[in-house]
């Protein structure tokens, strides 16, 4: 259940987003998701693609700097509320580094949210036990 | 298994090697000589050293024991640029064969050349180097020193060719090359900067390459002052046996002097080049073991004798036996140089400072760069520090932390605060190899 993110660290200077992108797209890889967090002189640019092993390779050969880690996709209700009543659940009250929402296109009722969690493991015990749906890297791909 | 003049590892005897191993008063004997020649030879060919030993009224007669050393003027590096090209040749330029140069960042780049007799000294000094070091005529050397006017590729190149070796002249550069070259060509031992070999250990290791796996045994780093720490972390990192090879371009390029297999200081081959100790503020001879300004006087140069040259470069001669049996005597690694240091707020700092408060931090050494400041009359200090993979984190609070963490390191060390900024690596400026660690845009009027 767990997903592999990419972390790539970049220096906040014009144009090294584009050289992050620009390799990725030559090795043909796709974005499925991407945030940025930013602390002035660098940013942490987190993605989730199409082939995460490849895209490592790819970013290493270019000299630039990434890490893979784990997070965990769950399925939240779009409508009002959704997100409180995940974080009601035991799981909410773990340490939780960062959290964005997942594009989804054709769901109205259904949002996607990745979680960083610093034990992704226990996390994923407690959010089965509470019934959320997690899902797989597979299911993230569709 | 040190090896000595007597039973080296081949069993053979190696003359230029015995020179290291010479019975004291002989080779005072031949220092006083040599150097009373030099004397002669630059006070009658180089208009400087001449008018200046008039100045101080000093004739090379008066040079009489080695202590009479002292009645010399010292020369600087400014002289070699006032001087450019060739002021202080002492050789017709028939008899030079070879000509290197600095690179010239801080205008006139100096010139150096060397006759025959010079060449053949220089690659000897190498040679009894990397004897010292426990290299053979079997070692296959990949030699990432910069070739060209820098002297240190062509200075080692020329050693490891007397010695035998079979040398790869790969030169600096194109890194993912080095490495496949190390890999396939089974490199036995290498020769080059620390701080690009640092390079080349992060990128192996971002290419799966473990480079103890390797064949390579040793290596001989110089052209840069570098710290134990950084030669732990080498050596850890990699395998190897590093060892420190010292040299500059004024005296001859690197051979001036090197380590043992005892790594307990550099052996300067003083039957070449006369090393001493000065107070750098009174300009005082201090005596063996006290810390200074190493001097470095030429004692067989033919093409541009050099006489009492300031290197800049802090350090104490040691004249304790060593355990290799070596009667020439060491110098302590070079941790720092006084022109490396900057004053910042009243503090003096050395790089090799920061260098130390950055392994301290993360048991990492990180390609560094120490940008000085003023803004608003307050001196200001940016460290930026190139981030590795092993550094990073996905999380921000992660990576305030590794920033503080630098940063609070050394501010223990230095006692001031300092901005530290992470970047990524490979974005700091290498200039042929060597790292260029202290860049300062502050607009003082007139320099040291």
């Amino acid at each position: 259940m767990k997903i592999p993110q990419i972390s790539i660290f970049v220096s906040n200077r014009p144009g090294r987003l584009h050289a992050v992108c620009k390799s990725l797209a030559d090795a043909d890889i796709n974005l499925l998701s991407l945030t940025l967090a930013d602390s002035g002189e660098f940013g942490l640019i987190r993605i989730i693609v199409s082939n995460p092993e490849k895209a490592v390779e790819v970013l290493s050969e270019s000299g630039i700097v990434a890490t893979v880690t784990d997070v965990i996709a769950c399925e939240v209700s779009a409508l009002k509320g959704g997100l409180a009543k995940l974080l009601s659940t035991p799981a909410g009250s773990l340490q939780i580094d960062y959290m964005y929402a997942y594009p989804t296109c054709n769901q109205k009722e259904i949002a996607i949210m990745i979680l960083r969690f610093r034990d992704p493991d226990e996390a994923i015990s407690l959010l089965e036990k509470a019934g959320v749906q997690l899902l797989s890297r597979k299911e993230l791909l569709v | 298994m040190k090896s000595s003049c007597w039973n080296d590892q081949n069993g053979l005897f190696l003359p230029e090697m015995s020179l290291d191993f010479m019975p004291v008063e002989r080779l005072k004997q031949v220092q006083l000589q040599r150097l009373q020649a030099t004397v002669s030879l630059a006070y009658e060919k180089v208009p400087l050293f001449r008018s200046r030993m008039d100045e101080k009224k000093v004739k090379p007669s008066d040079i009489k024991s080695l202590k009479d050393i002292a009645l010399i003027p010292f020369t600087m590096k400014k002289d070699l640029r006032d001087t450019y090209p060739y002021g202080l040749f002492a050789a017709e330029m028939k008899q030079v064969v070879r000509l290197h140069a600095s690179s010239g960042t801080t205008g006139k780049p100096i010139v150096v050349g060397y006759t025959r007799e010079d060449m053949e000294v220089w690659s000897q000094v190498v040679k009894r180097g990397l004897l010292a070091t426990g290299y053979t005529k079997d070692d296959i050397v990949q030699n990432f020193y910069g070739y060209g006017l820098f002297t240190g590729g062509l200075g080692v190149h020329g050693g490891l060719e007397a010695l035998g070796a079979a040398v790869i002249p790969v030169s600096g550069g194109n890194t993912e090359r080095q490495i496949m070259i190390m890999k396939d060509f089974e490199v036995t031992a290498i020769a080059g900067t620390p701080s690009y070999f640092v390079r080349i250990i992060d990128v192996a290791e971002r290419m799966g390459i473990d480079l103890r796996t390797l064949k390579i045994k040793r290596g001989l780093f110089g052209a840069e002052p570098w710290s134990d720490g950084m030669r732990d972390y080498i050596e850890e990192r990699s395998g190897i046996k590093a060892y420190d090879i010292y040299g500059l371009s004024e005296i001859i390029g690197p051979g001036v002097g090197c380590e043992c297999e005892c790594q307990n200081g550099i052996h300067i081959f003083e039957d070449h080049f006369y090393p001493e100790i000065i107070d750098p503020e009174t300009l005082e001879p201090l005596p063996d073991g006290q810390e200074g300004e190493l001097v470095i006087s030429t004692l067989s140069k033919q093409a541009m004798p050099i006489l009492r040259y300031r290197t800049r470069d802090i350090t104490a001669i040691e004249n304790t036996p060593c355990s290799c049996g070596r009667t020439i005597r060491r110098i302590k690694r070079i941790g720092r140089r006084s022109d490396d240091m900057f004053i910042i707020r009243g503090v003096n700092v050395f790089p090799s400072q920061i260098e130390t408060a950055l392994l301290r931090a993360e048991k990492a050494l990180p390609h560094y760069q120490i940008v000085l400041d003023r803004k608003n009359h307050l001196d200001t200090v940016e460290v930026k520090v190139e981030v590795s993979r092993d550094m990073m984190s996905d999380s921000m609070s992660d990576m305030d932390a590794l920033n503080k963490r630098f940063s609070h390191s050394i501010e223990q060390i230095l006692g001031i605060s300092v901005l530290v900024t992470l970047c990524e690596p490979g974005s700091l400026p290498r200039s042929e190899g060597k790292a260029k660690r202290v860049i300062d845009n502050r607009t003082q009027g007139g320099s040291l």
